[in-house]
């Protein structure tokens, strides 16, 4: 069976709240069904409107959302059968865990007989069983956070949304509810629509990130190719360290540029620059510099360090490197010792592939 | 293991319950001190009065001091025949008291309270004693009776012994239109002078309706106040607020001129053609009138605390509800209303209670159709001067109020009142 790879298409959405300003503009976007798509960006982004008019909650000021092929945007959400998990979890109050996770089946005049058997297979999946008869209030955030994923899943909806489910969990719980959501959607296969804004987050659990900016998708594919291969500057400075310089391009030809800064001259890929005289901003991750390299590389440079931050598995150098006084090093603990002291000169050196020539900031 | 082992102790080895209760106690008697000024002022303007009410209304002694040889040779009578010689000895030499003492007035009062015809009599038997008409070298039996026929009936005699315990549940059993009779038995007045049940009932309907349309207007309000945004929300609240600031006879006066017949809504109605021009319905000085006037008035005490409870319930709830397949009426019903019943409570017991009491509004726009218990209250307090029955009646609205309270709290639990 082939996948439907545009069960959830967003063609030429338009979303404006006053008339004055297009909190989403011209959004395309198709996801492919069972997939776990995430929406990243900052807060204003624009990626929890876009959840809305999925949901139901928000009409496209222009465009339309299709679901399965059939345009929905006069569907209201209580129709559309998409399940939703809230930020604040946005579990009823005043009942319990059963009657909440019964609530979509009793809405869809569900047998008593099947909501028992639902709901006991929805709590085994978030490892909640025999907590049926608690009340919200009585349980933890992350047992409240599981319950309201069970309770999205609970009716077997096609998609699930989940805006930022995980915001307000500590840092340890956040990360096994990230692996826990992960391996819920492997082995059911429902699609997943999830906005965050922590890239952490989007990098471990999705299949595919749409980078939102400014009301539109900055970039969508996979998260290895959003970390190594960022298209513009924004993405690469959304998505983990960056180190870059402001330059111009002096020459440019297939796979390679020669970019001038204010006091040095780099050798970068050109991404997003097509000829001479054109201003531009080189990226490059930090893990991807090396000091002292062995191999050879064709940008070598002398660097100041500046300060020494030690990471526990690693150890973080700021350089001043061609004028660039925020120049990251990230230096593995178990590396042969360095002499890592402040104001010494240091040599760095890294691939002009790795270097990416991006749109200026 | 012995129970000193037990005791947990502190650094300085004493016992940690004793050290908390040290440390505590400052904080106690600076928090006892600071609630003081408030508990003596309630005692003083709250707790007091209504004690003092209570003797008030159920207050009979100033009857048994005027005869008390009367009531104490009554003791032995049998009270079916006429009294024996002893009780009128008695009964006249309690009464050449009070005539000196200038109070056999009070006493024909009070008597003829307890039996109409007393007036007469006891003025009559004055009379023949400011001639010296009695002699009391014969028997002051038969003088009496010889003053007026009615001495001579048993009936009055057995009104006068009635009187003699220095309480009294006559107010209360007057307040529902009913008298203990000659035998000691409660009775009903007759159905032509029955007015106090007749009030009774047409306060709790008013209040109960008054609650009701306070509810249907407050709730949609209430809402709306708690989901418009913030700029809009301020200006609504304070439409809620106007009426808190304006004067409550400001108020009601201002419903006069507009649902008088002449009125401003009348003509309106005139004007649209609702309604011919000589046939203008009688919204004022009838329930009609109450109703309105009362209803805009308690509005805000139902607002509120619904208010507070809905601005507490998280929009995403209903998105919940609606997203997992409810429709909005079933969101609203299963989710939103179920969490509102604090603030339904609330304002229900609120609006009830203050509209039970009711007093300015009726009395102005009521009529004689639209008057509750309070004016009837208020009537007795300023115009008969029979404190110990309104008294009585206070006391009787004050006893329904905490039966409401009583069964809210077995109903709903008055622990899920939330007023802010």
């Amino acid at each position: 069976m082939s996948k439907n790879t545009e069960f959830v298409k967003f063609d030429k959405v338009d979303k404006s709240y006053d008339g004055k300003l297009l909190v989403v503009k011209d959004l395309n976007l198709n996801i492919s069904e069972g997939e776990f798509i995430t929406m990243l960006g900052p807060s204003g982004s624009g990626k929890t409107t876009c959840l809305m008019m999925l949901a139901g909650f928000e009409t496209p000021t222009n465009g339309e959302i299709y679901l399965d092929s059939n345009p929905i945007s006069n569907i209201p959400p209580h129709k559309r059968g998409i399940g939703m998990v809230f930020q604040n979890y946005a579990l009823f109050p005043h009942m319990t865990v059963y009657e909440n996770l019964a609530f979509p089946l009793r809405v869809r005049k569900v047998q008593k007989d099947d909501i028992d058997k639902k709901v006991d297979k929805a709590l085994s999946m978030v490892s909640l069983s025999g907590f049926e008869s608690r009340m919200p209030a009585q349980l933890s955030g992350g047992q409240q956070q599981r319950v309201a994923v069970a309770r999205a899943l609970v009716f077997d909806p096609a998609v699930v949304l989940m805006d930022e489910p995980l915001g307000a969990l500590d840092k340890n719980l956040r990360e096994s509810m990230q692996y826990e959501i992960k391996h819920i959607h492997e082995n059911i296969g429902v699609t997943v629509v999830y906005v965050t804004h922590d890239q952490g987050e989007a990098l471990t659990m999705s299949n595919r990130i749409a980078v939102f900016n400014d009301g539109k998708v900055q970039q969508l594919s996979s998260p290895d190719k959003l970390y190594e291969e960022p298209v513009n500057s924004f993405v690469a400075e959304f998505i983990g360290e960056n180190n870059t310089f402001g330059g111009e391009v002096t020459d440019i030809s297939k796979d390679v540029c020669k970019v001038k800064l204010q006091n040095g001259e780099i050798l970068a890929n050109p991404i997003s620059v097509n000829s001479k005289g054109e201003k531009t901003t080189v990226s490059i991750r930090p893990e991807r510099a090396l000091i002292n390299p062995i191999d050879k590389m064709d940008n070598n440079q002398t660097g100041k360090i500046e300060e020494v931050i030690y990471h526990g598995d690693h150890t973080r150098v700021r350089l001043d490197l061609l004028g660039n006084k925020e120049f990251i090093l990230k230096v593995p603990n178990s590396s042969n010792e360095l002499d890592l002291k402040l104001g010494n000169e240091i040599k760095v050196g890294w691939n002009s592939q790795d270097a990416r020539a991006l749109d200026p900031k | 293991m012995s129970s000193e082992t037990n005791q947990i102790l502190t650094t300085d080895g004493i016992p940690l319950e004793i050290s908390l209760r040290k440390a505590e106690r400052k904080n106690k008697i600076k928090a006892f001190l600071l609630v003081v000024p408030l508990l003596l002022f309630l005692i003083i303007t709250y707790i007091f009065p209504i004690a003092e009410m209570f003797t008030r209304s159920i207050d009979d002694k100033m009857i048994t001091n005027m005869l008390p040889k009367t009531f104490k040779s009554m003791e032995t009578w049998n009270g079916k025949d006429l009294p024996p010689e002893e009780v009128f000895v008695s009964f006249l030499e309690d009464f050449k008291i009070l005539v000196d003492k200038k109070e056999h007035g009070k006493l024909a009062q009070r008597l003829n309270k307890e039996k109409n015809g007393f007036n007469t009599i006891v003025k009559k038997l004055f009379r023949q004693i400011k001639r010296n008409k009695i002699d009391e070298s014969q028997s002051i039996k038969e003088q009496i009776m010889k003053v007026h026929k009615r001495w001579r009936n048993v009936e009055y005699w057995q009104a006068i012994k009635r009187t003699a315990p220095p309480y009294t549940s006559a107010k209360y059993l007057k307040a529902m239109d009913m008298y203990l009779n000659e035998d000691n038995k409660i009775t009903q007045v007759s159905e032509d002078r029955r007015i106090h049940r007749i009030l009774w009932l047409r306060t709790v309907e008013v209040a109960f309706f008054v609650t009701i349309f306070c509810f249907l207007m407050g709730y949609p309000i209430a809402h709306l106040l708690a989901t418009l945004p913030m700029k809009y929300s301020n200006l609504l609240m304070i439409c809620v607020l106007l009426p808190f600031w304006t004067s409550l006879l400001v108020r009601t006066a201002s419903w006069m001129i507009l649902l008088q017949q002449q009125g401003v809504v009348n003509d309106f109605f005139v004007m649209i053609g609702l309604v011919a021009d000589d046939n203008r319905p009688e919204m004022m000085y009838n329930k009609v009138g109450t109703y309105v006037a009362m209803t805009q008035i308690l509005l805000p005490f139902m607002v509120l605390p619904l208010y507070s409870v809905m601005k507490t319930i998280s929009p995403s709830l209903m998105r919940a509800g609606k997203s997992l397949g409810g429709t909005p009426f079933v969101a609203f019903w299963k989710v939103y209303f179920p969490l509102t019943i604090p603030g339904i409570g609330a304002g229900c017991l609120l609006v009830f209670i203050l509209a039970i009491g009711y007093y300015i509004t009726p009395a102005l726009v009521g009529g004689a159709s639209g008057t509750l218990i309070s004016n009837q209250i208020a009537y007795h307090m300023k115009t008969t001067l029979d404190w110990s029955f309104a008294s009585a009646m206070g006391l009787m609205l004050l006893g329904g109020v905490l039966v409401i309270y009583w069964l809210y709290n077995k109903l709903v639990g008055v622990d899920n009142i939330k007023l802010g």
